[in-house]
């Protein structure tokens, strides 16, 4: 009996979890059609949240596509299939890995501090300042971020995307003999447009996710630098956790034959 | 006139104003004083929305603040009469300190050209104690006390007609606090402004208040004329006062 309750208190606050959060996405993106909007901080979240994230993107795309190709090129050998490398690295990368290595490290990148950030200005009363102010947090801190990272991050994946691809072509090339032209023509002839449009649309999805997560952690936090703490933890584990299942579910919507 | 009736709020099993009453007329400057942890800063919090009490009415000019909506544009525009200095001065610490100062210049309904608004900045900065050579500095660059003076330039930079002061005096040399104490009576005086203060520093209390009002156990233990202060006849008041370990109020709380 009392194993039950517990399940039972614990599903209960985990749906309730889910409707605050669903709640907190509604109240944002209902801000977008409800005046006043605040283009500068939207500009400065484009700059932070898409420009400052490329060194990261592209590090972490150029090895993974490298890899990729070794691995494809080891496992390929067992039946012969060796050739098949540009292909599979293109479709892992666009289809796959781009968007979610590039969420992970939004994740980690800017939900955490996203949720820091926040976190510390509710800490410290600024939130309550911006209110007697006259200005709603919702509007000045939370739509720039989630808009942004929206909106940037089909950007952000698109490069990881060819800079994945292009990781797998060096190796290809330099280390597996590969004719260069030959890899290129292969990628570019099997990748097929629903391919790109699921890469970019995951990439959106994530970015929302990714910036959503900061935004409620941060706004919930308890007080004192352990609050702060324990939102930009909780942040960075939602929001990665929820990018690998919403993943689930566009490649099923998407490929799911 | 600001109405607080029978406001109850409590923070878990942590019960701090149990049936706060307290009328502050307009023009009027009001001053709460009480001991550390009694509930002085939930109170004026309650007054602004940032609170909501658990039961009881807040209402200013008979409009009950309880009622207004979260983000709705009735509340920016209740919100647009007020100035509040918080405690801990709650600067933004991403922007320079004029731009803390014009926040409400630089956007909204209040919105001015940016030269103009940093000007305006920069006068309120002197009014405060502050030389210009502050206004591009950021918050983390700066001392506490001089965070604190930033905060009430900011409080007051679009001339409010309700200025609430959360220990405006904390952290300040002496003359320092006597400018604040001189600029927060000026406010009231000249610009007709209603005022709610809270400190802990007698001499404050003496230069700036109308009336005192003392907040003991979750309720306002009386309020009276800052004259009738020091014969009020309230051994709790008395005790505050002298600043004595003696008496009814209790050093452990
Ligand atoms: N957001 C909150 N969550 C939980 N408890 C709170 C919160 N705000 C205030 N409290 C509690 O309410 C009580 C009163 O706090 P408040 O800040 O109003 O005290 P105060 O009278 O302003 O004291 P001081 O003179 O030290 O500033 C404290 O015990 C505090 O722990
Ligand atoms: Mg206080």
């Amino acid at each position: 009996m009392r194993l039950l309750a517990v399940i039972g208190a614990t599903v209960l606050g985990f749906l309730a979890a889910i409707g605050r959060v669903a709640m907190f996405a509604v109240d944002t993106v209902s801000h977008l059609i409800r005046a006043p909007w605040y283009p500068k901080e939207f500009g400065n979240q484009l700059i932070q949240i898409g420009y400052l994230s490329l060194p990261v993107v592209g590090l972490t795309t150029i090895f993974t596509g490298g890899a990729l190709a070794l691995q494809i090129y080891a496992g390929g050998a067992r039946f012969s299939a060796e050739a098949v490398v540009p292909q599979i690295v293109a479709i892992g990368m666009v289809r796959e890995l781009g968007p979610v290595l590039v969420g992970l490290m939004i994740a980690a990148r800017v939900t955490s501090s996203i949720a820091a950030e926040i976190a510390t200005m509710k800490v410290t009363e600024q939130i309550d300042a911006l209110v007697t102010l006259s200005t709603n947090p919702m509007k000045y801190l939370t739509l720039p971020r989630v808009l942004a990272a929206t909106l940037v991050m089909p950007v952000l994946v698109a490069i990881g995307d060819i800079i994945g691809i292009m990781g797998g072509y060096l190796v290809g090339v330099n280390r597996l003999g590969f004719n260069a032209a030959t890899y290129l023509k292969n990628t570019l002839d099997f990748l097929e447009p629903l391919d790109i449009i699921s890469s970019l649309s995951k990439g959106a999805v994530f970015g929302f996710i990714a910036a959503l997560m900061g935004c409620y952690f941060g706004m919930r936090s308890a007080r004192g630098a352990a609050g702060v703490g324990a939102a930009t933890k909780g942040a960075v584990v939602a929001a990665s956790v929820l990018i690998l299942a919403a993943n689930f579910v566009l490649t099923e919507l998407f490929f799911a034959a | 006139m600001i109405e607080l009736q029978d406001v109850h709020k409590s923070f878990g099993p942590k019960h701090v104003l149990r049936g706060v009453n307290l009328s502050v007329p307009r023009g009027e400057s009001m001053v709460i004083i009480g001991g550390s942890g009694t509930g002085k800063s939930v109170a004026i919090k309650c007054v602004l929305g940032l609170i909501t009490p658990d039961s009881g009415s807040v209402t200013v000019d008979g409009q009950d603040v309880t009622k207004l909506r979260q983000g709705s544009s009735e509340r920016d525009a209740f919100l647009a009469r007020f100035g509040m200095l918080f405690q801990g001065g709650a600067l933004f610490d991403s922007l320079t300190v004029w731009q803390n100062v014009a926040f409400r210049l630089l956007r909204g309904s209040l919105k001015k050209p940016k030269k103009e608004a940093r000007e305006i900045a920069i006068e309120k900065l002197r009014r405060v104690g502050l030389t210009p050579d502050v206004a591009d500095l950021y918050p983390a660059e700066l001392s506490g006390g001089m965070q604190k003076r930033v905060g009430l330039a900011r409080a007051i930079a679009a001339e409010p007609e309700i200025i609430f002061f959360d220990e405006p005096t904390t952290g300040l040399d002496p003359i320092m606090s006597g400018v604040i104490n001189d600029l927060i009576r000026e406010i009231v005086v000249e610009m007709g402004a209603t005022a709610m203060t809270i400190t802990h520093d007698m001499t404050s209390v003496r230069a700036i208040a109308d009336k005192v009002a003392m907040l003991h156990g979750g309720k306002i233990r009386g309020t009276g004329p800052v004259a009738d202060m020091d014969n009020s006849g309230d051994p709790y008041l008395a005790q505050f006062i002298s600043g004595s370990a003696d008496g009814p109020i209790e050093a452990v709380r």
